[in-house]
């Protein structure tokens, strides 16, 4: 840790009697108690405040129009009820179709998975290579490709757009996946990267010694030791491509549009009366996915996190 | 365990290649034109429906590109991505600046042959024909006329203040807003919107400057008009009309306004006749129940704005399609369909007025006038004055000074500079 | 023998090589491309009308750009700070071992699940004065209550960094809990042994091994920060009038809405080299200093 001894020599330990030790127990129970108290007063504070909107959102999908207009956000829903959230899935008309979400909803997915498995198994190779087969420049080439993190993606539309026009993908899925593999591929580069650092060589040099090559150690050695940080992987790509909106608006094609442009349809009325509660149900399906995976693999982001994976 | 992995990613991967190839498949066997457009949801949606339905009994399948937002700013990036890659849509919509825009741009179709057949030269106006032609060649079929300068006022609550019809002076606008004001009530209901506050600008140049003042200002973006006294006024009587909206207005949707209107909190709003859609969809009857009547001063003048269908350069294949969709978009029969549940009026002069509300005969009677006068000019705030980057230098201004204490001097001093910088 | 062990040598180039190439040509190449058209008068699209370093000049002269620069420093130093300072405390208190853990972590970190324009459209009706929290409390009886930031010009940016932190905070907190549990307990034991108060050893000893941590969550925040446009979109479209303008808004505007590309390049460009700034002396100490593990 940090140079130097954490306190000042001079700190004085006190001798104590019984007595004093007794009273001094007690009085740190009550102020632990207290301190126990306010801790857990405060998470409680912290958890509504993030629960809020999320609240917010679900109330007003089960609430009626007529009752949203006359109360207020977090007023209860009297007759709560599935309508708003039947329309929004399958019956909402968006432009010329009356199907709800649920038709971009499998789009998204189809869009969402190879785009994963490619930056993922890329993002692996990739790490697996920076790390374990060091070749001069390493380092380099993981900066170079460390930066493609940080690029805004609106600089990137018209070029791309020319560049998927020259390769002949504009407006398939294909060519959205391509664009999400490029942007993601940075990200996963880091953290497999990151993670494989700190596994021993020494795993790897017996393993050579065995006989074991290139894909061997790869598939026998790594990634059996690699879910945590695969998983850490996963739910990041996930949640990126799948909330996703200015590359599904500007490349994909009418009918594959993902559900982040179709909710945008939905939601964003130029004229007409917007139903708050169909847009509130169309929000969290929207946000049903991610919001699963999270709830599920939290755990694991956890644990894949303490790995090493986002260290300094 | 990653046996498991590798063959369901595996599966994965192999089911998306099926998905995507049969999605290509599926695509090639009617005519069919791919068409971009912003109208995702209510009248407008259903407005759509017509076009796709008129163009199934010709036998053309509709594909449809919606994006939706912003009056058209996700579609307007979407395009531009698909024309960059090498795949404009058969059509897309646009304004009328657009229109000319991309028209310069090059990539734009030819459809002289339908423009013949339907005499587009004789049954459009002259001001819609200047945008829907690039030269010689008619690039874009137009769906409508809007018009922005309305006042939509309840006749109820201006009979609490004496008061028996909208009015028709500024005077008169500030000596009713006082009563109102007395009485509780917000004389002008606005949403804080940037194209809202520049809705009421146009209004407001050419009520208190007139057709030639909003010409030079506007359409010839001329520095001395754009410096002049009149232009100072004009930012003054911004100033006095922002002191009659409520506090709450930034940022609210204009629909929300009309709905102040319609239930009494308001008496007035300045807005495009796309509002008859709300009234009409609060069930009441434009022109009775929400009185129409232009903006104080612009009686007799007529700004515009019209959706145009643009069309592109297309294969040969698609040429037939796109003429068919271009001329079913002029056809008198859909014109009327379309306006009556658009709430705006057909771009075909030769429609007949017959079906339409009280409000929607006035603007096709006044829209003859003014053709006739000379005084039917396009609309600054709504993409017919000024090309987009000009127009939105005129916005800058007009949003900060509306929502700002800026005095009339300096506003009219950014005014010139913002416009002469956008012309670089 | 030689040509498989050149091959041997020739395979991590060959697996990294998709890669590279993805990855030179969509963000380098495209990078360039930005700097060559911020050298044009470009309108709607790239054409090569040269004009030098010209629209740089007209950048910095332009009073949206200057708001959007004003805004990026207030809205990304109140978001990277906030955002660390609560991550930081949720981390500390999550870790007193708490029974219920696992659930209040998962409430902390959800709103990273959701979309940018999700959560800008929620918090847009929640702070909205006529429709959210103004009318709620006034409802129960504070007539006078007010919460009309988002109406304000002055104050609309502080609704962002609100939105945003919410948003954000759970991935800074994740990243502190596990820095905090990977630390090493003998030190922290020994030094509340010697009778020092807890807030002390926090103080002293704890937070100050969390810097790593730190670094690292300051950059993941910068670039969201820098990137944020999803949110202002979402939350105010910019407004009221032109206040909650960002470099990325302005960009994003200025090349698509108002087809001025030339000037949106440069705008680009210097978004780009904002990030260069802070990215690249991390990267470079963060990669200098890593020896490999052997």
């Amino acid at each position: 840790m940090s140079a130097g001894a954490p306190f000042p020599e001079s700190v004085p330990r006190r001798v104590l009697d019984a007595d004093a030790v007794d009273t001094l127990v007690r009085r740190r129970a009550r102020s632990h108690r207290i301190g126990r108290w306010v801790i857990h007063a405060l998470l409680l504070i912290l958890a509504a405040f993030f629960l809020m909107p999320l609240v917010v959102m679900v109330m007003t999908s089960l609430k009626s129009m007529p009752e949203i207009r006359t109360g207020t956000l977090l007023s209860l829903p009297q007759a709560p009820n599935l309508d708003a959230w039947r329309s929004a899935w399958s019956e909402a008309c968006i432009s010329i179709s009356c199907e709800g979400l649920s038709g971009n909803f499998v789009n998204s997915f189809i869009i969402v998975i190879p785009s994963v498995v490619l930056s993922v198994g890329f993002g692996a190779l990739n790490g697996y290579v920076l790390t374990k087969w060091r070749f001069p420049g390493a380092n380099f080439v993981f900066g170079l490709l460390l930066f493609g993190c940080f690029i805004p993606f609106q600089i990137v539309l018209i070029p791309m757009a020319s560049t998927l026009g020259f390769l002949g993908l504009s407006g398939s899925y294909a060519g959205l996946v391509l664009v999400h593999f490029v942007y993601g591929i940075s990200f996963t580069t880091l953290f497999f990267r990151n993670f494989y650092v700190s596994v021993p060589d020494d795993l790897m040099k017996s393993a050579k010694i065995d006989g074991a090559g290139f894909w061997a150690i790869f598939v026998r050695i790594l990634l059996p030791l690699s879910w945590p940080i695969v998983i850490v992987s996963v739910i990041w790509q996930f949640t990126n491509v799948w909330n996703d909106f200015l590359f599904g608006v500007s490349f994909a094609a009418g009918d594959a549009q993902p559900v982040t442009v179709a909710l945008n349809n939905l939601v964003n009325t130029s004229t007409g009366v917007k139903l708050y509660n169909v847009d509130m149900a169309g929000a969290v399906i929207a946000a049903l996915p991610t919001i699963l995976v999270y709830v599920v693999a939290g755990r694991y982001f956890m644990r894949g996190l303490m790995s090493g994976a986002v260290k300094g | 365990m990653h046996h498991l992995f590798t063959r369901t990613a595996a599966a994965a991967l192999v089911g998306t290649v099926i998905a995507a190839l049969s999605v290509g498949a599926a695509h090639a066997q009617e005519e069919q034109v791919e068409v971009l457009h912003w109208w995702t949801s209510g009248g407008e949606a259903a407005a759509v429906k017509v076009l796709q339905e008129d163009l199934q009994t010709q036998g053309v399948g509709w594909q449809d590109m919606a994006v939706a937002g912003g009056g058209g700013d996700a579609a307007r990036t979407a395009l531009k991505a698909r024309v960059a890659a090498g795949d404009a849509p058969a059509a897309a919509q646009m304004l009328g600046m657009a229109v000319r825009e991309w028209a310069e741009e090059g990539g734009l179709g030819d459809l002289s042959a339908v423009a013949e057949e339907q005499d587009w030269e004789g049954v459009l106006p002259t001001a819609i024909k200047e945008f829907a032609k690039s030269g010689d060649a008619w690039v874009a079929a137009p769906v409508n006329i809007h018009r922005p300068h309305w006042v939509w006022a309840n006749p109820e609550v201006l009979a609490k203040v004496g008061l028996d019809a909208a009015p028709a002076t500024w005077e008169e606008f500030d000596a009713a807003a006082e009563k109102l004001m007395a009485e509780g009530i917000v004389p002008l209901a606005h949403g804080g919107q940037p194209w809202q506050d520049a809705t009421i600008w146009d209004a407001v140049v050419l009520g208190v400057g007139g057709a030639d003042f909003y010409k030079q200002a506007i359409l010839e973006a001329d520095e001395e008009a754009l410096t002049s006294d009149t232009m100072k006024s004009v930012f003054d009587r911004m100033r006095t009309l922002r002191g009659y909206v409520d506090p709450n207005f930034s940022g609210r949707d204009w629909n929300l306004a009309t709905a102040m209107v319609m239930n009494g909190e308001a008496a007035m709003q300045i807005m495009g006749d796309w509002a008859k859609g709300e009234i009409v969809a609060a069930d009441m009857e434009p022109g009775v129940d929400i009185l129409c009547t232009m903006a104080p001063g612009t009686e007799g003048t007529f700004l515009f704005n019209t959706d145009f269908f643009a069309m592109f350069e297309v294969g040969e294949d698609k040429q037939e399609a796109q003429n068919k969709l271009a001329s079913s978009i002029v056809a008198p029969a859909f014109q009327e369909t379309f306006n009556l549940t658009k709430g705006s009026i057909p771009a075909n002069t030769e429609v007949s007025d017959e079906n339409f509300d009280a409000c929607g005969k006035k603007s096709m009677a006044d829209l003859k006038s003014a053709e006739a006068d000379g005084t039917l000019m396009g609309s600054l705030a709504h993409g017919h004055g000024q090309p987009a980057a000009v127009q939105a230098a005129y916005i800058d201004v007009i949003t900060e000074h509306f929502n700002s204490d800026m005095s009339s001097d300096e506003a009219v001093q950014k005014l010139a500079e913002s416009v002469a910088d956008a012309t670089f | 023998m030689r040509s498989s062990a050149r091959l041997r040598r020739a395979l991590p180039l060959a697996v990294l090589s998709p890669s590279l190439l993805v990855i030179a040509v969509g963000v380098y190449g495209f990078i360039a491309f930005t700097i060559v058209v911020s050298f044009t008068r470009a309108k709607m699209f790239p054409n090569w009308d040269w004009v030098g370093l010209r629209q740089y000049p007209r950048l910095f002269g332009n009073s949206r750009w200057e708001t959007a620069v004003d805004n990026m420093l207030v809205f990304g130093s109140l978001y990277i700070l906030a955002s660390s300072v609560l991550g930081l405390a949720m981390a500390i208190l999550l870790d007193q071992k708490i029974r219920a853990e696992g659930v209040l972590r998962t409430i902390y970190l959800y709103p990273l699940a959701l979309s940018f324009i999700v959560t800008g459209v929620v918090w847009q009706w929640i702070l909205n004065p006529g429709l959210g929290i103004q009318k709620m409390v006034r409802s129960w009886g504070f007539e006078t209550f007010e919460l009309r930031w988002i109406t304000d010009p002055d104050l609309a940016i502080y609704c962002i960094v609100l939105a945003g932190v919410w948003q954000v905070a759970g991935f800074s907190m994740a990243m502190f809990l596990s820095g905090l549990r990977g630390m090493n307990e003998e030190v922290v034991s020994a030094a509340r042994i010697d009778g020092a108060p807890m807030w002390r050893i926090y103080q002293r000893v704890i937070i100050p091994a969390l810097r790593p941590v730190f670094l690292t969550a300051f950059v993941v925040q910068a670039h969201l920060a820098i990137k944020s446009y999803d949110l202002v979109v979402a939350l105010t479209q910019g407004g009221p009038g032109l206040a909650t303008q960002l470099p990325s808004t302005f960009m994003y505007s200025t090349t698509f809405t108002r087809n001025d590309m030339g000037l949106g390049a440069a705008s680009a460009v210097m978004m780009l080299l904002a990030v260069a700034a802070i990215m690249v002396p991390y990267l470079y100490s963060e990669l200098r200093a890593e020896r490999p593990a052997s």
